[in-house]
């Protein structure tokens, strides 16, 4: 054995999930008790139990900290420019209708300079399964506040507290017409994977936030320890409340969590209603799109 | 386990039995899995690993129950449980004890 192996690793045991991160990787660079690793074992666990095949899958991550995720994982795998993870994304679904993407991306990303995107993803209706990490900060540039800041929460660029009204994600996502909105945190991991696993079946565009402890960042710059005092503020702070109007789920500062699945709806995809619009107007001449794998898998 | 009234299938369900795995070397010291395991089968460890954090310990084996949210809160794939397939003998030997 190598002087960097591990000794106290016995080689005939391999983790479970070994068969999809690369393990050459691992272990990753996130802060110890940041809640992105819990979250990736979630999704994997999910994507391990629903059977679909893993050239089936690609996994999508934008920039920062959750951006990471996409080099950790042995599938199919795309780290995009910032913000534009719904964009490559979306690019890849239409060229490939029969895989199925995720976006594993964070708040920064996806909310705040890639929100016009997501908001178009979300009245489009295309059929990704977005996680969104939100741990109410930009963690990696080094803490500054955002979009998803709450109120009073101090920042590095906030040292007074942050003013700002922030985003209500699932009420944003939603009604802009997403189909499936999810809010749990990292703390209650069988939820988040059940859910990301309804979400891989859910045929639209759903989106599952994930509100994550970042202790190097946000805990300390607000004095509330490291990321197992969060866990334990999640704890007995959040409160389930399935189906509740998303409007009613705005987050403020180490208040009361609304968590739970909001909505769960069935709504014509964008690939469903530009097939429909284009076969009533061109008739017998529009041929659908059936993807790069149509005859390789004999489908 | 307490029952304020025993169950009438208690003689034929066996609840599940797990062992613990942990690479000490990946673990970041984060305690997720100490402070959540259900039944508290783990505590930190006094010694350092090489990255200097203290990784959990196994110090109740017999109760796991092989539930996997160490698992799954784990956020450096550092810790799982395997089941173990014969519960009768394992009872055994933890009562010998």
């Amino acid at each position: 054995m190598s002087r960097l192996g591990t000794p106290f690793l016995d080689r005939n045991e391999h983790h479970p999930l070994e068969d999809y991160l690369r393990m050459d990787r691992i272990p990753h660079i996130w802060c110890p008790t940041c809640g992105l690793g819990t979250a990736l074992n979630c999704m994997l666990h999910a994507i391990k139990k629903s059977g679909i095949p893993r050239q089936n899958i690609a996994v999508v991550s934008g920039i920062g900290c959750s951006g990471r995720a996409a080099g950790y994982v042995n599938l199919d795998s795309f780290h995009t420019t910032h913000g534009r993870a719904i964009p490559f994304a979306t690019g890849l679904k239409l060229a490939n209708p029969k895989l199925k993407v995720v976006l594993f991306s964070g708040d920064g990303d996806l909310i705040a300079i890639g929100g016009n995107h997501l908001i178009h993803a979300a009245r489009r209706n295309i059929d990704l399964t977005v996680i969104g990490i939100n741990n109410f900060n930009y963690a990696m540039t080094g803490g500054q506040f955002g979009p998803t800041t709450p109120e009073k929460a101090r920042m590095t660029t906030a040292p007074y507290g942050s003013f700002e009204h922030p985003f209500n994600v699932p009420f944003l996502v939603d009604s802009c017409g997403a189909t499936y909105v999810a809010r749990w945190t990292a703390l209650h991991v069988r939820h988040l994977t059940n859910s990301i696993l309804e979400a891989l079946h859910h045929k639209g565009f759903s989106f599952i936030e994930v509100i994550s402890p970042c202790s190097t960042v946000y805990a300390r710059r607000n004095r509330l320890g490291d990321g197992l005092d969060l866990l334990k503020y999640y704890h007995e702070n959040s409160e389930i409340r399935n189906g509740i109007n998303t409007r009613k789920c705005d987050i403020t500062f180490q208040g009361r969590l609304i968590v739970g699945k909001f909505v769960d709806k069935e709504k014509p995809t964008y690939s469903d209603t530009m097939t429909k619009s284009l076969s009533e107007a061109l008739g017998d001449r529009y041929v659908p799109y059936q993807g790069p794998m149509q005859g390789k898998n004999g489908d | 386990m307490k029952y304020w009234r025993k169950p009438l299938d208690t003689d034929r369900v066996k609840p599940p039995h797990g062992e613990v795995h942990i690479v000490i070397d990946r673990c970041k010291g984060c305690g997720f899995c100490i402070t959540y395991c259900p039944r508290q089968v783990l505590e930190v460890s006094t010694h350092f690993n090489r990255k200097g954090y203290h990784p959990p310990t196994v110090v109740h084996p017999e109760a796991c129950v092989n539930c996997g949210l160490c698992e799954t809160i784990c956020p450096d794939f550092a810790i799982w449980s395997t089941p173990v397939e014969e519960p009768e003998k394992q009872q055994k030997v933890t009562s010998e004890k």
